[in-house]
């Protein structure tokens, strides 16, 4: 595929209109989210971008995020990882692994008394960190753990 | 039309823990035929929605690689036993399912 073609097409479509909708505020990142599959963060190719996508540019490390994920995956086609937030009104949960392709995994919105803590199994390409996002009270925590993979699971 | 998904919600103290296996093929949209090199086309879930006793959880969006049939675990705190738990989820090609059950 074309790359440039992509680049341009990435830049100046659904990320750009989000982005925009954000900026002028139309409507709060949180509604986007709930609303509208995040198409942009989805599909960004590397670790910043996808970070930025979920508002989470610049996220503050933190100690109180747990990870529960194997040292040595086997199979890189299903890596069980658990989360769990310890940080007070956590809203948001969202995985995401460095070296894959697209990095950015999945995002999970907690409300009603659902707790931060999530439990899920992901795919991963090669060994990578798998870095979580927390976002509580509109500010935004994260944490890393290296999972070595010793056989990929996303093909090509 | 998707398989069921399999669903388990136990009350632990006042929490609910809640695991649901969904049955998806999860494609990345990475991989290419072995026989024709053609790319297989991208086919997941996109979101999902859970609602306990009639109020939203949990609402989450996956991207290509949570991993083939979707596990997903999670706790509810607050919740009792008797609520019903109600799981949704659309993929990109805009199938859907939704089950339910009870907390037990």
């Amino acid at each position: 595929m074309n790359q440039l073609r992509r680049t341009f097409l990435k830049s100046t479509g659904a990320a750009g209109t989000v982005a925009l909708a954000v900026a002028a505020g139309l409507l709060k990142p949180g509604q986007v989210l709930a609303a509208e599959w995040n198409k942009s963060a989805f599909e960004a190719k590397n670790i910043a971008d996808a970070m930025k996508g979920v508002n989470a540019a610049g996220a503050a490390k933190s100690a109180d995020i747990l990870i529960k994920a194997p040292e040595i995956a086997e199979n890189g086609a299903v890596v069980p990882v658990e989360v769990t937030s310890k940080i007070a009104a956590t809203s948001d949960i969202v995985i995401f692994v460095d070296e894959n392709v697209n990095p950015m995994i999945a995002d999970f919105t907690f409300s009603n008394g659902a707790e931060g803590y999530v439990s899920t199994r992901i795919k991963m390409a090669k060994t990578s960190n798998v870095t979580v996002v927390v976002k509580a009270g509109g500010k935004s925590y994260m944490a890393s753990k290296e999972v070595k993979v010793t056989i990929g699971g996303c093909g090509g | 039309m998707a398989e069921p998904m399999k669903i388990r919600a136990q009350m632990q103290g006042d929490t609910a823990d809640i695991k649901v296996l969904m049955n998806h093929i999860m494609e990345t949209g990475l991989r290419k035929d072995a026989k024709t090199g053609q790319p297989i086309p991208a086919h997941h879930i996109q979101s999902v929605n859970v609602t306990v006793g009639g109020k939203v959880v949990l609402d989450a969006q996956w991207g290509y690689a949570v991993a083939k049939n979707p596990f997903l675990g999670f706790k509810v705190k607050g919740a009792k036993a008797g609520d019903k738990v109600v799981i949704n989820w659309v993929d990109n090609k805009g199938d859907k399912r939704t089950d339910e059950a009870a907390i037990s």
